[in-house]
Formats: structure tokens, sequence, C-alpha cells
């Protein structure tokens, strides 16, 4: 039998304000343990939430991103649970009414088509602390310095039909959170997180089979790896004759399994009701608006920009558009090089990024800037210097050795293009190698890159190979 | 020290100790210490307080002179008051009347017990309370019951019980405390005193310990209307701490004290007077109306068709809130914690049920039950909409009438231990105080004379932000009656 997989994910974006969704507290990255958490934050009696307003600033931008309905009246909730680091007993969330709903999210498939994922929801809540189970001699230690910090729950529609695709949603929706300025993206830190919902039915069957859900995934390729395993455990249970049971997973990392956490009768009651504590979240219209007027261009804009301005493939304009950063640099590369916009793009994604990937670092910390980047462009477009010594250039640019015009004229790399110049030397080689040039013109002429590459050796590499090649020919046909 | 007068010190009100104060008749420190001296030797009576900050008071007396002599003083500059333990105040231990926070020391203050500071007011401790503020006897209490102090074989009321017993037996001229179904009223009319719940939202709940976050409210006691005015006109005011708090100018309550009554409405809700109210209060009341309609009020017949909804409605969202509210008592941060926990869940269950006493794990479970899957809708969202029907029951009669006046309590005051057993019973002390909280208006008590030498209360509902139409009803009430002038024997 056929399977069919049906994926959904749920995806926490933690948003990157200064301060915590109701405190004041810091939501910095890597603090010493409970430095971090005010009186709000640690649930200490008598404290009260107050909503950060550019929490909501940050979700209706996220909504209007993905064209969403932004409600003009959303409520907040509480949701019961005890957990030690839960520090109020409940985490406050939106349940029945969200801030976001219906939006959606286009991906581009591997055969080269674009596909629509649903967006069903994006709600506000507030992130629980930590429990830290090294080091505490068989306790458990809690760090509360997260609790409180902000999250949008992005919650897809069952769109998705592999684990590729689902990994193309969460990557183009990690795309969209950074060039909106709403999150940093940081997986590691858990800035952007994913519960995949996965489940399978026979080709063609309309209903759902049962789903798992599995939990927090922090990486693509874990979320990949953890579908693809969960994925082929429920066809193979069903195909010999189980049962899928509805439940809770954790993908485990090491042995790259999924394993159960909790079934659905083990599952919490959370007893949602709206908190007392927080009026209903009320957005103007006139607020949105004014959001609205500080939107990006979105990646998919900012591709098909590049597509249609700078005549660049779409497989190009889709990886220099994958972060707002990389895209502005390659468009400050474009300028500095006074066009040339598919070489700048092949030296972007050539061996500038194969640089940064090779010396681990981001864009913001490369040795080698768009303005010089683009120079050397230019000079390789105005036939200063070949393409192959272009690439000496640039290592030397990125050792930190200086402006590209410094280094082309510190190494002697400029290309000779005087014709008279690359005339004498090419006459001086044909002159040295009369046997060669009896073969040759035997119809051995497999021997021009013989000659090529004496006269490219004469000239100390100087000389425009494409004035070499004409010239030899035109001779050695004579 | 001057042995001058302080030997009556304590029979001031808030109103005269601030006029005596400012005049310089009579120091802070005097007035703070006669209160200490006489809290020392009556409290063990009464069991009014759970915690006494002498010190502290000293201090903020001596503080107060201070700016009392540099002419920087306001009415409650010097003030010396009772807080009900519900209120965080930095550095000194809150219990919430429970076990469960025994040990806890807040690190700030509740924005009412800031307020009050700032405005000069001298604190002379924490007042004892039902447990988590819930009951309507102050039997509930960790640290013991509080006697009522006319007749101490008798409760105070709840759960503000400690604040009312307090300023009762002149201990302090006035004290806080929360209202979340009659908390204040209840007390105040059982004790003797007056006692204001404001609109929701008038009073910052900031470091207020939560029992239902949408009902319960901060307000003052004191023994005259005119001092509910100045204690209120300190409290209230937008807190950007608390998003209930609302962003409305705060007048000066005592400017519109003693204005006339004649031609002021009063609405009389037929359902006030149905059985359950004892016949002796019946009275009171009748007679107090009868007073009022003398000083030229006109008494208009209302109904509110739904009141006898209210009672089941609050004991469905109050537990709701509460058993959420109480979720962060589990023993892993701060508070009461078991010994040797083996493992997180014996952790909280152990902590849990050592920590709260009978009346909170009742409500917790009712409260659990009410929120639970299946049971939402039935129970917590028809509660809502009931909620949502007693409002507009109020909204529509304070259409027709200016404020509504009744009974504040079925009965007076009742014996130590007699409903102790009796949930429904106690419950039912609070019939006329709770739709009140659901309806989110402002009401007050008001002593309405004496029934076998036990007070009972006059209640005085009004339309929102109204509190100043209620203190001048009630004041010119006072003006004509002495209830309030009254002492409890041993007490004067």
């Amino acid at each position: 039998m056929n399977w069919e997989t049906v994926i959904g994910l749920e995806i926490h974006a933690q948003l990157a304000t200064k301060s915590k969704i109701f405190s004041g507290a810091s939501t910095a990255y890597g603090a010493e343990p409970n430095r971090q958490a005010c009186p709000v934050d640690l649930g200490l009696p008598g404290v009260l939430p107050v909503l950060n307003g550019e929490v909501v600033r940050m979700a209706v931008k996220f909504g209007l991103a993905v064209g969403a309905r932004i409600a003009p009246r959303s409520v907040f909730a509480r949701k019961n649970y005890f957990y030690p680091d839960l520090p109020k007993g409940y985490q406050i969330s939106q349940y029945e009414l969200p801030l976001v709903e219906g939006g959606h999210l286009d991906i581009d498939l591997e055969d080269g088509t674009t596909k629509r994922v649903g967006i069903t929801r994006a709600h506000l809540e507030e992130d629980a602390g930590k429990s830290l189970h090294e080091d505490f001699h068989g306790m458990t230690g809690i760090d509360l310095n997260r609790a409180g910090t902000p999250l949008v729950e992005i919650v897809s529609e069952p769109d998705m039909r592999s684990p590729r695709e689902a990994v193309a949603y969460m990557k183009k929706l990690h795309t969209l959170v950074r060039y909106l300025g709403i999150c940093d993206g940081n997986m590691q830190e858990g800035s952007f997180r994913c519960d995949a919902n996965v489940s399978v039915r026979p080709e063609g069957q309309a209903e759902f089979g049962t789903r798992a859900e599995i939990k927090n995934l922090n990486s693509f390729r874990f979320v990949e790896r953890a579908l693809e395993y969960e994925v082929e455990r429920q066809i193979d249970l069903i195909e010999s004759g189980g049962e899928v049971v509805q439940e809770t997973r954790l993908y485990d990392v090491e042995r790259g399994e999924t394993r159960s956490m909790r079934t659905k009768e083990e599952a919490n009651d959370y007893r949602y009701f709206p908190d007392p504590d927080l009026l209903p979240l009320v957005v103007e219209p006139a607020f949105v608006e004014e959001v609205r007027a500080t939107l990006p261009e979105l990646p998919d804009e900012k591709r098909d920009r590049f597509i249609e301005r700078y005549g660049l493939p779409a497989y190009d304009a889709s990886v220099l558009t994958t972060t707002r950063e990389m895209a502005d640099f390659y468009e400050a590369t474009v300028k500095a090089a006074g066009g040339a916009a598919k070489r700048a793009a092949n030296w972007v994604m050539g061996d500038f990024l194969g640089a940064l990937n090779k010396d681990g670092l981001d864009l913001q910390d490369s040795p080698v800037g768009s303005e010089a980047l683009g120079t050397l462009v230019a000079r390789i477009e105005d036939e200063t210097v070949s393409g192959r010594s272009a690439k000496e250039v640039f290592e030397a640019m990125w050792a930190g050795e200086g402006d590209p015009d410094a280094i082309i004229e510190a190494k002697g790399l400029k290309q000779v293009t005087d014709t008279g110049a690359i005339e004498a030397v090419v006459d001086q080689v044909i002159a040295e190698n009369p046997q060669q040039l009896e073969q040759y013109r035997g119809g051995k002429t497999k021997l021009l890159g013989f000659f090529v590459g004496q006269v490219m050796k004469l000239s100390g590499g100087k000389a425009n190979p494409q004035q070499v090649n004409a010239l030899l020919k035109k001779k050695l046909d004579g | 020290m001057a042995e001058r007068s302080t030997d009556t010190i304590h029979e001031k009100t808030v109103a005269e100790s601030s006029k005596a104060l400012r005049a310089g008749e009579i120091s802070s420190r005097e007035l703070t210490e006669a209160c200490l001296r006489r809290i020392e030797r009556l409290d063990p009576k009464l069991n009014s307080l759970i915690t006494i900050t002498a010190e502290r008071a000293l201090a903020a007396a001596d503080a107060a002179d201070d700016r009392l002599r540099g002419g920087d003083a306001g009415p409650m500059t010097g003030v010396p008051i009772v807080h009900k333990d519900i209120f965080c105040a930095d550095g000194v231990r809150t219990t919430c009347g429970s076990r469960m926070l025994d040990p806890f020391v807040a690190p700030y203050s509740a924005t009412v017990v800031e307020r009050l500071e700032a405005a000069g007011a001298v604190m002379l401790g924490k007042a004892n309370m039902d447990e988590f503020a819930m009951g309507s006897s102050n039997e509930t209490s960790h640290f013991g019951p509080v006697r009522n102090p006319w007749d101490p074989e008798t409760v105070p009321g709840g759960s503000s019980g400690g604040s009312a017993a307090a300023v009762a037996a002149r201990l302090a001229p006035a004290a806080t405390g929360t209202d979340t179904g009659g908390s204040i009223r209840q007390p105040a009319a059982l004790s003797g005193v007056c006692g204001l719940k404001p609109t929701y939202g008038r009073v910052s709940r900031w470091g207020m310990i939560a029992f239902a976050s949408s009902l319960d409210q901060a307000g003052p006691f004191a023994r005259t209307a005119e001092d509910l005015a100045l204690m209120l006109g300190a409290m209230a005011g937008f807190d950007p701490k608390d998003s209930t708090s609302v962003d409305r100018e705060v007048p000066d309550y005592t400017e519109g004290l003693g204005g006339t009554l004649r031609g002021v409405r009063v609405g009389v809700p037929a359902e006030f007077f149905g059985k359950g109210l004892e016949s002796g209060v019946r009275g009171l009341v009748e007679s107090a109306l009868a007073e009022l309609e003398g000083l030229g009020a006109e008494l208009v017949e209302i109904s509110l068709p739904n009141m006898e909804l209210a009672l089941p409605a609050y004991y469905v969202i109050a537990p709701a809130e509460a058993s959420s509210n109480l979720a962060r008592y589990d023993g892993v941060r701060f508070g009461h914690r078991c010994s040797d926990p083996k493992s997180l869940e014996d952790l909280y269950k152990r902590s849990r049920a050592e920590g709260f006493g009978d009346e909170v794990k009742r409500r917790i479970l009712v409260g659990t039950y009410a929120l639970s899957a299946g049971y939402y809708d039935a129970y917590y969202l028809k509660a809502q909409k009931v909620r949502r029907l007693i409002a507009d029951d109020f909204t529509r009669a304070l259409e027709k009438v200016d404020l509504i006046a009744g009974p504040t309590s079925p009965t007076v005051a009742f014996g130590l231990g007699e409903r102790a057993d009796d949930p429904v019973q106690m419950y039912l002390s609070d019939i006329y105080t709770l739709a009140v909280n659901l309806a989110g208006l402002p009401a007050l008590s008001v002593p309405c004379g004496f029934l076998g030498g036990r007070p009972a209360g006059l209640q005085l509902i009004g339309g929102y932000f109204d509190e100043a139409r209620l203190l001048n009803a009630a004041h010119n009430y006072q003006q004509v009656t002495d209830w309030h002038r009254r002492a409890p024997e041993g007490f004067e």
C-alpha cells in the first residue's frame, strides 16, 4: 500500500524584545541562573502581569507578513498545570481568541513548484523557565531567567506531505521572522523551536490518521530525521497490524528515534480560562496600519525583485534572499561593482560564502565588506584582473592585506591587455616551440592549450586569457 | 513622654487625629505609642493582629512628625493604621492568614501600602484574616480566630476580621481590608464600624495577594464615613502595575461630605428583605432607611430579579479563579515546604496538604472542578453569564435611583464555632454583598444599631465610581445617629 504523510507544525518563535512579555526583566540570553527573574517572573504573591506593547507590535507584524487577520480583540487565558519551572502554576497564553488568525506561507518545492501552507493561527504566550538536571546530585535546579520571555506560537494547517516539506516550511518561517526583525532565529538558544504533528494515511483516503506529536525539535536536521523516523514507525506499526495511538513523543537525538512521553489519557487537563489579571487585548485598525507601514520587503518579494532586476536565476535569488543581511550585502556588492549582477552573485554565493563557512563566521563579522568585494568584481569586469588572479586577490583581501586595487598593484596581478605586448609573447612562444607548431599544424589542435599555458607562464599569468587565445589561434592557424 | 491626654488619644477618629496633629496638639509618636500600648494591652483578648511592626511604626511616626513640623503634611500624615495581612509590605512578614506563607517576607510593597506610606500614615502591624481571604468569620486563619470586641464569644466577620476588630476596639483609627464577596462590608457590619469596597479598578491590586482577581478590591475601615473618605483618597488611583486599575482622576472624597440628601433617590430592593433576613436586623435597617428619608432622601422600591443567583455564581467564579491563583504555592520557590520530599509529586502534595487549611482546600477543589474539561461550560461559563445578568440588574436599577440601600449581612455576629462546620450556612452570611462584587460596584457598610449588644450594618451601593455619593449619604446618616460613637465594653 502507498502511504501519505500528513504533517502540521507548531513553531515557537521567541520575540526579540528587550524585556519580558509581562514584566520589565531583561530577556538577554546567558545570564547567571535566576538573575533575570523579577518578582513577576517568580510568581511571588500579589504580583500582576502588565503586557509589553512591543510584543503586540511584533506579533501584528508577523500576522500581516503572512496575510493573516489581526483580531481586533483577543484574550489572554491561563493554561493551568504544575511544573517546577512554571512559577505561577499556569502559563499565560491565548486560547480561544488568538491575536492572529488565518494566514499562509508559500514554500518552494524541489520540483520547482510552489506550495501554499496554511497558517491556522498565531498567538502570544510566555515561556517557562528551565529545569536543570545536571550538577545537582540527583536533584533538579530551576533557572527562571527564561520564564516570561515572549513567544509567538505559530500553528500551521496539516498541509505538509513529507518531512522535506515540513523543513522547507520551517526554514521559510525562520527566514521570515528574521526578516521582520521579530526573532533572532537562534535555534541553539531555543529562540525558534518546533513541535510536529504527524500522521499517515493510505493514499487517497480523505480522513486523517491518528497523529503523534513530537515535542521540542530545535534544528532543521532533527525535524527532518525525527519526522522520517516517525513516519516509518507509524507505517511499520500499521502494516504489522498495530494501531497508532494519539500521544506526545520525544525525539532522542542520540539514538535517532522518537519515544512515547505521554498518551492522550495521561494528558493534562489545562483548565483554560480567561486571565482575570489582564484585560482583553484590543488592537485598533490605526495601529495595524501603523505596523503595516513598517513592514520590510518580504523574502518572496525580494526574491522576485532579484530575478527581475538583476536577471538572476531563481536559485541564486533564493539563496541570496535567505536573510535580509545577505540580500543587503549582495545589493551593496552589485552597487559597488557598478552592475555585473550575475558575476557578483557568483562571487557572493561562491568564494565569499565559502570563506565565511570555512572560518565559521557570520556575515557581519566578515573581514571583506560589500564595497571591497564589489570593487573586486568590477576589476574582473573591466578586465583589470583575470578571474583566476581575482581568486588570489580575494584570498589576500580575506587575510586582511588591503583593498583589491592595492593588492592587485602589490602583487603585480594586473592583467595585460595590450595586444602588442601579448603578441610579442605569443610570437616568442611560437618561435621557441617549432616542434609543437608542426604537430599542431599537422592536426593536433589539442596543443592550443600547451601554447596558451606557455604564454600565460611567460606573462606571469597577467595576459588576458581571451586575448591570448584569440591571438594564438590566429597565428597558429595562420 | 507627656502624660497629657494620651489616655483618650485613641478615641480620636482619623479626621480628629489629623486635625490635632497638624495643630501640633499631639505628635504622631504620642499617637503611635498610645496605639501600640493599647495593642499590647488589649489585643491578646482579640487576636486581631498577626504581626506588630512597632519599631517600623515609631520610625514612621518620627518621620511623620518631621513632615508635620515642616508643613509638608497631608490628612493621613502621622495617623496610625493597620494593614490586612494580605498586603505585602517590603521586609515585613506577609502571611495571608496561612501556614503556607508563614515564613514569607515580601521583597516589595503593595501599592496600597506604598501610597499610604507616602501619605505619611503609620503602619502599626498586619491584621489577622481568614486564610487567603476565604471565610466570613475569621475562623479559617492559621493564626487563630479573631474575637469580636462587642462580644468575645462571637466572630468579627471575615475575611477582614482583624482589621474590623482592631478599628472597633480602637487599636487604630483606620485599617485596610479587601473585599471579594463582602470581606470588608460584612466584618464592618458585624464589628460595628464603617467599611468601604470601592469600584473594581479604583484601588490597585499590585502586591495584594490574590484570591479571586476579577472580584478582589481593597478598601478602608474606619469609624466614620469621613475617615473612609480620607483613607480612600490616599489609597485610590491608577497604577500602571495593575492592568485592571482604571486611569481616572481621584476626587477629594471629603469635598462633597455634608451635601444634602434632599432629592436623592434611594432604591430599596425587595430581594434584600426576603427570607433569611433576621427580623431584628430588618427592623434596624428599616429604621435607618427612615432616617435617610428624614434627611430628605426619597425611598424607591426596586427589584434586582437575579439576586438569588449571585451566591451560586459567586461560588463558581471565585473558587475557579482561586484554584489558579493559589497554584503558585507549590513549595518550590517560597512559603511552606514539606520536610524531606521524596519526589516532585510528594513535594507538591504534602506542601499543599500541610500549608493550606480546609476551607482553602475546599475552594481549590470546587474551582478546579468548575474549570475542568467537560464542566467548564456548565459551570464557569454559565456563572459568567449570570454575572452579566446581575450587573445588568444593577445598571437598570441605578438608572432609576442614585443609590441602593439594604442590610449588609442577614444577621448580627454569630458565635465562634457556630457555623464553622457548615460552609453553606457560612456562605449565606454574604448573600447581600456578593452580588456587588460580581457587578464591580462600590458599596459601604455603616453601623445602624445593635441587636442584643451586637452591631448591625446598613449597606449602601452606588454606581460605578460613585464613592463620593455613598460616602456623603453615610456621613449624613452619621450626623443624625451615634452608633459609631459607641465603644465596646472594655475597649472604650
